[in-house]
């Protein structure tokens, strides 16, 4: 065949290939075992005959800056994709920091994916920009489609999602069909409910819809409650709000299967017989193991769902305002738990349940109900995180928002945990001190780093001098990951984790007094990292330019707000790129 | 209520608590420099002098005498202030699906005299006035409930006060907690306040000096009992707010 004529032609021309030991075929069949990227990276440097054979056997590709490397290098390099992931927008973009036209469009991708890769099976984007016409270009073009998952894409509405399901029927004449549509928290406009209705009657191999975070947009429910009954494969369903309790029932009864239930809004008056119905409904799942949505979920109906935990290892209740004594009483039956997600409504008591009830814990997510409300102050407390911490050795994995927090509290936690990997602690009050000493919360971020180091990911918060950041650069020899606001004294703390962090990928900096200084500090660190964040800090147009300048593998990206002072850069995106400066960027944003 | 009266009406307070806890104002209770209640005091001024860094520098001496709002200030000469009392754009750093998760629905803020924060509850989460006042003597745990049915009264055992439940109707009216179905008083109820027994016997006197007698109407009753539900109705007749 072609391609391998011209594969052996490539391996001919290189010296190396007179002195290999076995044939190409060979090697490649052994590099398809390979999956993880790392991996296949560090094959790819061995040799030229190893670059090449790796570069054949590839068949997906995770690349985590859509613009660090353009569509047409990507298919050249890689002629067997059938599998891509992309993410785009900087993870500030979740909080209104990045302006909203910025870029990260699929639609050049896709049209080099139909041009080379008309096998694409699968597509998942995080933070992305999709239109509708690239969702029916999608449709339309890879007849082996089966995998779409959008996570926080924008762009889009449902007559997108209504062509992808249309275009189901051409697939399905071919027997190649949709396996996975995964609309996970987007902003999708809703043009019509319709788009459910738009899967052909024959279309059965689903196995996973996840439209959750639809908002409170209607869909129809007669076509839900058919493609559940007709796909008997669907694992995964996670509904959005409008879905009441009783469509609830109906759709459980048809798929006692799942493993994955997100339930809609979780308040409705039933009556004593359907409200029977639903917790026969949930005891007939007994496979679930991850259980989300359970929006508004009254504590009259949680023990519905009590039959249906016991295998339960995943729980996300951060759309439920439970109090602590509804949240008790649910996980005295979830003993298997090991992801739970909750409002800080459960307050220090709900976590105290939480320590007693789930042993086998370890990750914890706690959210803020009313992140903005400064008047009211409840929710947890440190001393919800230290009951926690005695109870669930095996935490590793820790979102936590709240309000006070102590030096003393994050000491005495790691100490009990100390297998950290992910430690976000935010206390929501910026530039807050430990609450009984008044001093700076350097020392508790000292005992993280100090005592935690597996430690891959840091969120930092409250009152934090240079000293914090010292100790990041000095202990923290994992950290992949760190977010900083509203910290630091001075350039130095910047320089000490940029001088020290050996390993890290991701920096993102907001409203700090990090300067010139520091930015160019790192010169010759950033083509080791992803990307690099600061917005409102003291960097100068001048030092952008400079950096730019002299690292011409970097994209300088400087986004500046109106009204601020000209030599002010308000906002610096950096990033290791292939693929030169971008060529879409819009008016606001200017790559020095 | 902005954040800009209550942080006017609390710099004037710090320096003379005890006066301000029983005199007549439209302010906001309880939000408080104090240093004795270690986490809301502490936090609560923390979080003022943060956000208000200027204000508090400019006002009196005695928002300096609380060891917390001035080693606040002080501290945070390093970082930068975001801007004071403007919500800063995507802080703190939660998602725009999460922002608004609490339910439609009946949450209200409860005000305790004494207590230094407000709580709020959800009444639709109760079924009648006794849960509800059973919560609410979970949430001040120095309050026990007496079990006096009809009165609607709270009783602190440690310190002998009794406290009267009251609430602010949709027409801004301060009523006692109890006299409409509960269904009705899930849906018209916008506040509640726990009030000193004591405080509204004061208030009947403080009334009785500035208002022609035969506008004063007393209930021959119980004296306990009487004075205080006497006194809410003379609340009500003369569209006087209480200290909330």
């Amino acid at each position: 065949m072609e391609s391998d004529s011209k594969r052996k032609k490539e391996c001919s021309s290189s010296p190396e290939s007179t002195r290999q030991s076995f044939p190409d075929e060979v090697l490649e069949r052994v590099l398809a075992l390979l999956t993880s990227h790392k991996d296949r990276s560090s094959v790819s440097l061995v040799c030229k005959d190893w670059y090449h054979a790796e570069r054949w056997s590839r068949t997906r590709v995770f690349i985590g800056n859509c613009y660090s490397v353009s569509p047409e290098i990507l298919v050249r390099r890689f002629p067997n994709i059938r599998s891509v992931t992309l993410k785009g927008k900087p993870r500030f973009s979740d909080f209104n920091l990045v302006p909203h036209d910025w870029g990260a469009d699929i639609h050049a991708w896709l049209v080099a994916f139909a041009d080379k890769y008309p096998l694409l099976e699968e597509l998942r984007l995080k933070r992305m920009t999709i239109s509708d016409e690239s969702l029916e270009f999608l449709a339309l073009k890879f007849p082996n489609f089966k995998v779409l998952s959008l996570l926080s894409c924008d762009g889009f509405s449902t007559d997108g999602l209504a062509a992808i399901a249309t275009h189901c029927k051409i697939l399905w004449s071919e027997v190649k069909n949709l396996t996975e549509l995964d609309i996970h928290e987007n902003g999708v406009e809703d043009r019509s409910g319709n788009w459910l209705s738009c899967f052909p009657e024959s279309f059965a191999s689903l196995e996973v819809l996840n439209f959750a975070n639809f908002g409170n947009n209607e869909v129809n429910f007669d076509a839900l409650e058919r493609i559940v009954s007709r796909c008997k494969s669907l694992k995964v369903l996670k509904v959005n709000k409008s879905i009441s309790l009783e469509q609830l029932q109906r759709l459980l009864a048809r798929a006692p299967q799942l493993v994955e239930l997100g339930t809609g809004a979780f308040m409705q008056e039933l009556t004593p017989r359907q409200c029977a119905e639903l917790e026969s409904a949930f005891n007939n799942c007994k496979n679930i193991h991850t259980l989300s949505g359970l929006w508004e979920a009254s504590a009259l109906y949680l023990p519905v769902l009590y039959s249906a935990c016991s295998n339960l290892t995943f729980l996300n209740l951060s759309y439920a305002p439970l109090q602590s004594v509804e949240l008790a009483k649910l996980l005295v039956h979830c003993p298997r738990l090991q992801r739970l997600w909750v409002l800080d409504t459960v307050e220090d008591k709900g976590l105290e349940a939480v320590g007693s009830n789930c042993p086998l814990l370890e990750e914890l997510r706690v959210f803020p109900a009313d992140p903005f409300d400064e008047e009211i102050i409840h929710g947890v407390t440190e001393a919800g995180f230290l009951a926690v911490s005695f109870g669930c050795k095996r935490l590793h994995y820790v979102l936590y928002f709240c309000r006070q927090m102590t030096n003393a509290a994050v000491a005495t936690i790691v100490q009990n945990c100390p297998d950290f990997t992910h430690f976000r602690l935010c206390i929501m009050n910026p530039g807050q001190p430990d609450y009984l000493t008044n001093e700076p919360m350097d020392e508790a971020f000292g005992a993280v780093v100090k005592t935690c180091t597996k430690i891959q990911r840091l969120s930092v918060s409250g009152l934090l001098t240079d000293l914090t950041f010292e100790y990041i650069g000095k202990y923290a020899k994992n950290l992949e990951v760190l977010s900083v606001a509203f910290a630091g004294s001075s350039d130095w703390g910047m320089q000490c984790v940029l001088g020290g962090c050996t390993k890290l990928r991701k920096l993102e900096i907001r409203d700090c007094p990090f300067g010139n200084v520091a930015l160019l500090s790192g010169l010759e660190k950033y083509e080791s990292m992803r990307s690099l964040w600061m917005s409102a800090c003291n960097v100068t147009m001048s030092g952008c330019r400079r950096l730019a300048s002299e690292m011409p593998r970097l994209n300088v990206e400087v986004m500046k707000e109106e009204g601020s002072d000209d030599s002010h850069a308000d906002k610096v995106y950096v990033y290791r790129t292939v693929a030169g400066p971008r060529r879409d960027a819009p008016p606001s944003v200017l790559t020095l | 209520m902005s954040p800009a009266n209550l942080n006017e009406s609390s710099d004037s307070d710090v320096g003379s608590l005890n006066f301000e806890e029983t005199k007549l104002t439209l302010g906001l209770p309880g939000v408080e420099c104090r240093g004795t209640a270690a986490e809301s005091g502490g936090k609560s001024g923390v979080k003022r002098g943060f956000s208000n860094t200027i204000d508090l520098n400019l006002r009196s001496s005695s928002s300096g005498g609380d060891k917390r709002c001035g080693g606040e200030n002080d501290v945070l000469g390093s970082a930068k202030p975001p801007a004071a009392k403007t919500q800063m754009v995507g802080w703190p750093p939660v998602r725009a699906s999460r922002k608004n998760v609490m339910r439609s629905c009946k949450y209200v803020k409860v005000a305790v005299d004494g207590a230094p924060y407000l709580r709020k509850v959800d009444l639709e989460m109760y079924n009648s006035y006794q849960q509800l006042l059973g919560a609410l003597e979970d949430m001040f745990s120095c309050f026990t409930i007496r079990n006096y049915l009809n009165e609607r009264r709270i009783m602190d055992q440690v310190n002998g006060v009794e406290y009267v439940a009251t609430y602010e109707d949709k027409d801004g009216d301060w009523m006692l907690v109890g006299d409409v179905p509960w269904k009705m008083f899930v849906e018209i109820c916008k506040r509640l306040r726990l009030m000193k027994s004591s405080e509204a016997i004061g208030l009947e006197f403080i009334l009785q000096e500035h208002l022609p007698r035969t506008q004063v109407q007393v209930e021959e009753e119980d004296i306990c009992e009487g004075v205080t539900v006497a006194v809410q109705r003379l609340l009500v007749s003369f569209n006087l707010v209480p200290l909330v």
